[in-house]
């Protein structure tokens, strides 16, 4: 290995494309590709963020004081979508780009070309998508869900937004191919499936549920598309079809793509706390297996977001405890993850704080969501607050946290500077307190029954709204000072050179390369070195 | 290599398949189930000559008539409940009246509810799905011939069949 890093070294300038166009433009590499990536979700976040911000300055007060209420829920769709499709998934996306071909000792991706397409597509999609802000129909306004036939009545919108996901769904397809044939193809000699690093596992589950899902929900815009312009009747009563059955299509896609998600996360998490409790992953086959029964439960609880639209009490029955058994092979995760802490040396670096929020936030929005799953409670709780809250625990303290965990740990590999250990703690606890001002007072709102995606509330509501803001506000501007760290971090500024290790306890192909990683890694397919992996698993 | 991809690929392109094939599956699953209220297919000879006539059992069948608001049409039933025995044939009527000063074609759709008598509702005659034309202010009665079916389960001693007149455009 030490005779490749070498090699990889002294060839590292040569191999680096000349000029802006050369370089990102027509890029086939894997980092170059997983940079843009990141730097693309980071926009998204930023934009989805800055609408959120909107939504939390109207809902200050009682009231309408900023915009009109189909303004709020063109803000509300389009937050969902641009937060979804282009700040976390892309994000992931990057994360794997950038570390797969690494962690398996992989020289690229399996299909660069193809890397390079599905990247480019998505600027594109979301100049589409966000175009529609300044069309005379607005944006889409029915929800992320688009549910018929309010999103029929969005004009023109409803074109651009169809289009848009498709070119999102063959970007996100693409990826995935990349990924499984990456994964399934590129692993260097002596790399076995059950010695992969549990982020490469996870992604590999994730792609096949991008593979298996993102084709259906093309599918179901693809009926509104026909339902809207050429006189097909899918989801319209008046021709014998059916809007609820958008509902089903929309949701056995929508159900596994929570777990698109947060899968990922998942695996980010599993890297991270092994290095700084200084002790190897606490059963990590047993991880593996999880992730697996997460990703095929999935496919079967879809029903669940729809209690109150109407089902046989079977249904509402077989749904509930379907969905209530996804808590076991999650509740495993969780408990390898303190079980992985426990009697360890442990020390608390910002990727181990930003980890540590993540196993207890993600938790409480695991258990909020447990509570829904019962379908008489979810009748209470359906369309209101608390949902709002629990998807935004698993989704910004779950998701979002693991990403931000991610970027600091492998930053040092990419930039080859050490952040600033004091401003990464700052936005830590900034973030971590400001986040549970923000959506945990949403519990006490929907319990009380404040409905969602409504711009004006009762009088009673407007104390923990008030609250909810102000904490928006502060995590907002949390996010503003974590793109200055990262800018320091890259231009080197105030910090000091990462090691090649850069952990003391990290384990694992991407710390036995250069710090920053060289253009090139893995050129010439010698067999990793079980010493360098953290599980060598005997099965 | 190859090989995966073209494996995944295919798997991509049947579930964008799939989605569609959703559609019909969905249906045949309502029509099984009795969801969102379809009705049992049966022809009335067959469902006749099956029942057992309970002439002390009574259920009540109400009927429900609404027009879309894009249809300017009134919509109503002659009678607005029946008190029927199981398995026998009845008949009733709807009244249907264009308002407008335009020939319009309409069609209607229908459900029955509780979900779990809806399949015992058999409808030998009935104006559902067909496209309807009438002229300016033409009125027209339409009629319904239907058998409960006895094996409806006893709790059941309400049920409501509710028709919904769209406007029909061919496109």
């Amino acid at each position: 290995m030490s005779h490749a890093t070498t090699m990889d070294h002294e060839h590292d300038h040569d191999h680096k494309p000349k000029g802006f166009v050369k370089r990102w433009l027509m890029t086939t590499n894997h980092k170059d590709i997983g940079t843009l990536y990141l730097i693309f979700a980071l926009a998204m976040f930023i934009l989805g963020g800055a609408l959120a911000m909107i939504i939390r300055l109207e809902l200050f007060q009682p009231g309408l004081q900023f915009v009109n209420p189909d303004f709020f829920n063109q803000l509300t769709t389009m937050h969902a979508l641009i937060m979804v499709f282009g700040a976390v998934m892309p994000a992931f996306v990057g994360f794997a780009n950038w570390m797969i071909p690494i962690m398996i000792g992989a020289p690229d991706m399996a299909l660069p070309r193809m890397n390079n397409w599905s990247f480019w597509i998505l600027p594109f999609a979301f100049t589409m998508l966000i175009s529609t802000f300044f069309m005379e129909s607005g944006a889409p306004a029915a929800g992320w869900t688009l549910y018929p036939p309010l999103v029929l009545q969005g004009g023109d919108n409803i074109a651009f937004a169809v289009f848009a996901i498709h070119m999102l769904g063959i970007s996100s397809i693409m990826g995935a191919i990349n990924v499984i044939a990456t994964i399934m193809n590129m692993r260097a000699p002596n790399m076995g499936y059950l010695k992969m690093p549990l982020f490469v596992w996870t992604w590999l589950i994730t792609a096949f549920l991008l593979i298996a899902v993102m084709p259906v929900f093309a599918g179901a815009v693809t009926m509104l598309l026909t339902d809207a312009y050429f006189g097909t009747t899918f989801f319209n009563a008046a021709g014998g079809g059916d809007p609820v059955l958008f509902q089903h299509v929309f949701w056995f896609f929508g159900h596994p793509e929570v777990y698109i998600m947060i899968l990922p996360s998942f695996g980010i998490i599993s890297e991270i706390i092994p290095t700084f409790a200084r002790k190897p992953l606490f059963g990590y086959v047993s991880m593996v297996y999880a992730s697996a029964a997460i990703a095929f439960l999935s496919f079967i609880v879809w029903a669940h977001h729809m209690f109150s639209v109407g089902m046989p009490l079977g249904g509402e029955l077989y749904f509930m405890y379907a969905t209530m058994l996804i808590s076991i092979p999650t509740g495993v995760k969780v408990f390898n993850w303190v079980s992985t802490m426990w009697k360890g040396a442990m020390t608390f670096e910002t990727p181990m704080l930003w980890a540590l929020a993540f196993v207890i936030l993600f938790t409480i929005g695991g258990f909020s969501g447990l509570m829904m799953a019962l379908a008489p409670v979810d009748f209470q709780y359906h369309d209101t607050y608390f949902i709002v809250a629990h998807f935004h625990y698993v989704l910004v303290t779950g998701a979002v946290f693991a990403i931000i965990a991610g970027v600091y740990y492998w930053i040092p590999k990419w930039t080859g500077n050490m952040y600033s250990e004091r401003l990464g703690k700052i936005h830590f606890w900034w973030s971590a307190i400001s986040v549970n001002v923000l959506f945990f007072p949403q519990h006490f709102l929907g319990l009380a029954g404040m409905p969602r995606r409504i711009p004006d509330y009762s009088t009673q509501f407007a104390e923990f709204n008030m609250m909810s803001s102000i904490g928006g506000f502060a995590f907002g501007l949390a996010q503003v000072f974590f793109i200055y760290i990262v800018y320091r971090t890259i231009k080197g500024k105030g910090t000091t050179k990462a090691t090649d290790r850069v952990w003391e306890g990290a384990k694992g192909l991407e710390w036995f390369i250069p710090s920053p990683a060289p253009h090139h890694t893995f050129q010439d397919g010698e067999p990793v070195k079980d010493e360098h992996l953290a599980h060598v698993s005997n099965h | 290599m190859n090989k995966t991809v073209v494996k995944i690929v295919m798997v991509a392109v049947l579930m964008f398949g799939f989605s569609f094939a959703l559609v019909p599956l969905y249906n045949i699953f309502c029509e099984i189930t009795g969801l969102n209220g379809k009705t049992s297919g049966q022809v009335a000879k067959e469902v006749l000559a099956s029942q057992v006539v309970d002439e002390n059992r009574n259920v009540t069948v109400q009927f429900d008539a609404s027009v879309n608001s894009e249809l300017n049409w009134e919509f109503r039933p002659l009678e607005f409940e029946m008190q029927v025995v199981p398995g026998k044939l009845y008949k009733t009527e709807f009244y249907a009246k264009n308002l407008s000063d335009n020939d319009i074609t309409g069609r209607a759709t229908y459900s029955v509810t509780p979900r779990k008598a809806s399949l015992y509702f058999n409808k030998t005659e009935c104006f559902c799905f067909t496209e309807q034309t009438l002229k300016a202010h033409e009125e027209v009665i339409m009629p319904v011939s239907f058998i409960i079916d006895s094996k409806l389960a006893k709790e059941v001693n309400l049920m409501t069949l509710s028709y919904t007149f769209y406007k029909f455009e061919s496109k």
